[in-house]
C-alpha cells in the first residue's frame, strides 16, 4: 500500500516537471520525481508507516495518502525554486538575499554567532522543541504526567473528522472548484455590468462554501468520536463576530476623531487607552456588568424596558454576544490607533478631486478613503483574528468558562480544557495541530498578499 | 492634523459647526470608558450596596482594599508580575539588539538559514504548541518559578526584526566612522546604535511590558502555588472571598492590575506611537 503512495509520488513530480517547469531535461524529471518520492516518504518512515498496517482503514488510510501528498508537494515547491534559481527566473530569491546581504565587520567568525546564540538557543528550546513534540504528541494516547504513552497513529485526528473518506476529497475539492470559478467569471467581467455584480456575489458565495465545506468535514460527534464541528462553529462565531465588531467600531471611531479638533491628543488618548487593558482585565468588568444578579445590564433591562433577561451563561446566543463584546471592546483601542495612523496615508489630493465631482461624503468614504485604507485594514484583520483566537482565552475564562454546553468554548478554550483539564494530552495536541494549521494558513497568505510581516501582539 | 474633508480644514476659522464632533467624540469617549467607570463606581461598595443598584459612591472602598490587598495579598501577585514584566522586557530588548547588530553589520556563512529559523517563528504562536511546552518546562521542574514565566519569553522575532529595521536604514558612515575609531561592535552598539534607537527601544518596552503584564493562560497552567502567581491569575481568586461571590474587591482588584501596564502606555505614548510608524512600514 506504502508502494501505491509512493509510486503515485514519483508520478507527481513527473507531471510537476511536465506541467510547470519551463525548461525540461531527463536529468529533471528525475530529479523532481525522486524528490517527491523522498518528501512522500518522510512523514510514512518517521511514524513506523503506521498509516498502512493492515488495520488501518477509511480516513485513517486516507491520511496517511494524505501526507504523503503534502510532503511531496513541499519537496517539489523546494526543489522548483532550485530549477527557477538556475534559470535566472527567480527574483524572490534576490529579494531574499537583499535582505541578508548587508554587512560590514569583518572579524571572527564567531562574533555573529555569539550575539546570536542566546536568541537562537531560546527559539530552539521553546519555540521549535515544543513545536515538534506537539506533532509528536498528536499521534500518542498519552495522560498529563503519565511516563507511558501508546502509538494511536491518526485516530487522534480521524476522531475530529467526518467518517466517510469521499467526503474528506470531494468537500475541498468543490469548495476550491467553486473559489476559482468565481475568480474565472470575476476576471471575465468589466465593472459597472451585471455580469460583474453576479460575479461579486459568486466570489462571497465561493469563500462561505470554503467555511462550509470545513464544517461538513469534521465531525458530528457519536460512535466515539469527537463534535468537532461545535467547536470548529463557535470559534468561527465568535473570531468572526470580534473582528467584525471590533474592526467596524474602530474604523468608525478613528473616523470620527480624525478631524482637526482642538485638543485631538487628548481625545485619542481617551480612545485607545484600552489597548493597555488585558482579556482577563476585560472579563472581569464585562462579568460584572452581565451578572444575572447584580450587574447593571439586567437590572436596567428589567427596570427600565420590563425586559426578563435570562442568565447570559445559559443563553446560547447571549453568552456569545457577551464574549464578543468583551473582546471587542478590549481591541477597540488598538483598531482605533491604527486607522487613526491608516488615515493619514489616504490621499488627499483624491479626496479633494471627489468633492469636485460632487461625491457624497459616503460616496467619498466608499471610493476614495475606504480603498486607500486597504493595507492597514488587512494588517488588522490578521492581528484581530490572532487576538480572537489566542487572547480571547482569558476573557472566556472569566465570563462563561464556555458555558453553556460548549458553546464559548473557542479552540484554544477546548485544548486546554482537553488537554490539562482532562490531562488527555494526545488529543489536546491534535486539535492543537488543527489550530497550528489554521494559523499558517492565515499567515502565508497575509505574506503572499501583502509581503508584509504579522507581529503577534509582541510575541 | 487635516481632515480629508477639505470642508473640514474652513473651520479653522469657522468654529461653529465643530461642536456636534466634539459632542459625539465625548459621548463616545463615555462609552468606551463605561466598563471601567462602571467597575470603580462598584469597587467602592458592598453587596448590600451593589444588590440595591446604588448609583452613588458606596462605603466599603476601605474594607474592599483591605481584603484585596492585606487578607488575599494581591500585592504579593503585583510584586511577581512587576518582576516578570522587566525581566522578559529587559531580557528581550537586549537580545534584539543583539540579534540586530549581527543581521545588519556582519556578513557570515548560514545568515540566510539564521534569518529564516527567525522569520518562521512568527507564524509559530506560543498557543498553539502550549500542551507541548507544558509538558516540556513541567519536565525541567520549573513549576512555581520565576524562570517559568520568564525564559521561554526572552526571545522576539518582532524585536529583532525591528531592530534589524531600524539599523539598515542608519547612513553605513556611522560603522566607518566608529571602525576607524577601532571601537568592538559592542561598543559601537552602545556608544552609536543604543543612542539612535531610543524611540524604537521606547515602543518595544511599551508593546512587551503590555504583553507580558497580560499574560494569563501560561501562568495560570505553569504556576500553581498562590504566592508565586500573577496579577491577572490571581483576579480569578478574588471571584470569592470567605465563601461568598464580592463584587468590590474583584472590581478593584481589576483596576488595581490595570494601573501599571496603563502607567506604563500613557507615559510612552509619544515615542510608543513614532516607534509604531516606524515598525509599520516595510
Amino acid at each position: 500500500m506504502l508502494i501505491i503512495g509512493l509510486i503515485g509520488a514519483a508520478g507527481l513530480g513527473f507531471l510537476y516537471v511536465r506541467f510547470f517547469i519551463q525548461r525540461r531535461t531527463p536529468i529533471r524529471y528525475a530529479v523532481s520525481s525522486v524528490a517527491a518520492v523522498g518528501g512522500a516518504s518522510v512523514t510514512p518512515f518517521a511514524m513506523g508507516q503506521c498509516g498502512f498496517a493492515p488495520e488501518t482503514t477509511g480516513v485513517d488510510r486516507l491520511l496517511a495518502y494524505g501526507l504523503m501528498a503534502v510532503g511531496a508537494a513541499v519537496a517539489l515547491v523546494i526543489v522548483r525554486s532550485f530549477f527557477d534559481r538556475r534559470d535566472g527566473l527567480s527574483n524572490e530569491s534576490d529579494a531574499f538575499a537583499g535582505e541578508i546581504r548587508s554587512g560590514g565587520y569583518r572579524m571572527g567568525w564567531w562574533v555573529p554567532w555569539v550575539l546570536l546564540a542566546p536568541t537562537l538557543a531560546i527559539l530552539v528550546v521553546f519555540l521549535y522543541t515544543p513545536a515538534i513534540q506537539t506533532f509528536t504528541l498528536s499521534t500518542r494516547l498519552t495522560r498529563l504526567g503519565a511516563p507511558r504513552s501508546v502509538d494511536v497513529c491518526f485516530r487522534n485526528f480521524s476522531e475530529l473528522l467526518v467518517a466517510e473518506p469521499w467526503r474528506l476529497v470531494a468537500y475541498p475539492l468543490i469548495a476550491i472548484g467553486l473559489v476559482y470559478g468565481a475568480r474565472f467569471w470575476l476576471s471575465r467581467t468589466s465593472p459597472g455590468t451585471w455580469s460583474r455584480r453576479g460575479a461579486d456575489l459568486a466570489t462571497i458565495a465561493a469563500a462561505l462554501s470554503v467555511f462550509i465545506a470545513l464544517y461538513a468535514m469534521f465531525s458530528p460527534g457519536g460512535g466515539g468520536n469527537v463534535d468537532f464541528r461545535a467547536v470548529y462553529l463557535t470559534t468561527v462565531i465568535i473570531s468572526v463576530g470580534v473582528v467584525v465588531v471590533g474592526m467596524t467600531l474602530g474604523l468608525a471611531v478613528a473616523y470620527l476623531a480624525y478631524r482637526s479638533l482642538r485638543g485631538g491628543s487628548a481625545y485619542r488618548t481617551l480612545l485607545i487607552w484600552p489597548y493597555a487593558i488585558s482579556p482577563a482585565v476585560a472579563g472581569v468588568l464585562f462579568f460584572m456588568i452581565f451578572d444575572p444578579t447584580a450587574g447593571i445590564f439586567t437590572h436596567a433591562m428589567e427596570s427600565w424596558f420590563g425586559i426578563d433577561v435570562p442568565n447570559y451563561r445559559e443563553s446560547t446566543l447571549l453568552a456569545q454576544t457577551a464574549i464578543i463584546l468583551a473582546s471587542s471592546w478590549k481591541i477597540l483601542g488598538y483598531n482605533i490607533l491604527f486607522y487613526l495612523a491608516g488615515f493619514q496615508s489616504v490621499s488627499l489630493d483624491q479626496v479633494e478631486a471627489a468633492v469636485i465631482d460632487g461625491a457624497s461624503p459616503w460616496q467619498r468614504f466608499v471610493k476614495v478613503v475606504w480603498p486607500g485604507l486597504s493595507p492597514i485594514t488587512f494588517f488588522l484583520l490578521v492581528t484581530n483574528l490572532t487576538y480572537a483566537f489566542f487572547e480571547i482565552y482569558a476573557t472566556i475564562d472569566f465570563m462563561t468558562k464556555g458555558a453553556p454546553a460548549g458553546d464559548t468554548s473557542v479552540a484554544i478554550y477546548e485544548i486546554i480544557r482537553i488537554g490539562v483539564n482532562n490531562g488527555d494530552l494526545g488529543r489536546g495536541a491534535a486539535q492543537s495541530v488543527l489550530l497550528f494549521i489554521a494559523v499558517i494558513g492565515i499567515t502565508l497568505w497575509q505574506f503572499r498578499t501583502s509581503g508584509r510581516r504579522v507581529t503577534y501582539g509582541g510575541a | 492634523m487635516m481632515g480629508f474633508n477639505p470642508g473640514v480644514r474652513k473651520r479653522t476659522w469657522f468654529r461653529g459647526r465643530d461642536w456636534p464632533y466634539h459632542i459625539a467624540l465625548i459621548v463616545t469617549a463615555l462609552g468606551i470608558a463605561f466598563p471601567l467607570l462602571y467597575a470603580t463606581l462598584i469597587a467602592t461598595q458592598n453587596n448590600t450596596e451593589i444588590f440595591s443598584f446604588k448609583m452613588t459612591p458606596g462605603s466599603a472602598l476601605a474594607s474592599n482594599f483591605e481584603s484585596v490587598w492585606f487578607k488575599r495579598d494581591f500585592a504579593g501577585a503585583m510584586w511577581n508580575s512587576t518582576q516578570q514584566a522587566l525581566y522578559v522586557t529587559t531580557g528581550k530588548t537586549v537580545l534584539s539588539l543583539m540579534a540586530g547588530l549581527a543581521f545588519v553589520y556582519f556578513k557570515f556563512r548560514g545568515k540566510w538559514l539564521v534569518f529564516f529559523l527567525v522569520l518562521v517563528t512568527l507564524m509559530m504562536p506560543t498557543e498553539v504548541m502550549i500542551l507541548a511546552m507544558f509538558r516540556l518546562v513541567s519536565g525541567f521542574g520549573w513549576q512555581d518559578t520565576m524562570a517559568s514565566i520568564v525564559v521561554p519569553f526572552l526571545a522576539s522575532a518582532t524585536g529583532a526584526f525591528l531592530f534589524r529595521q531600524h539599523f539598515s536604514n542608519m547612513p553605513v558612515e556611522l560603522l566607518e566612522a566608529s571602525q576607524i575609531d577601532g571601537a568592538t561592535p559592542v561598543k559601537f552598539l552602545t556608544r552609536v546604535l543604543i543612542p539612535l534607537s531610543w524611540n524604537v527601544i521606547a515602543a518595544l518596552f511599551v508593546i512587551q511590558f503590555v504583553y507580558t503584564w497580560n499574560m494569563f493562560l501560561w501562568p495560570s497552567l505553569i504556576i500553581r502555588d498562590e504566592s508565586a502567581q500573577v496579577t491577572q491569575v490571581a483576579l480569578q481568586t478574588l471571584t470569592n472571598i470567605d465563601g461568598a461571590l464580592t463584587y468590590g474587591p474583584l472590581m478593584l482588584s481589576a483596576i488595581i492590575a490595570s494601573v501599571p501596564p496603563a502607567v506604563v502606555f500613557l507615559l510612552m505614548q509619544k515615542p510608543f506611537m513614532s516607534g509604531f510608524a516606524l515598525g509599520q512600514d516595510k
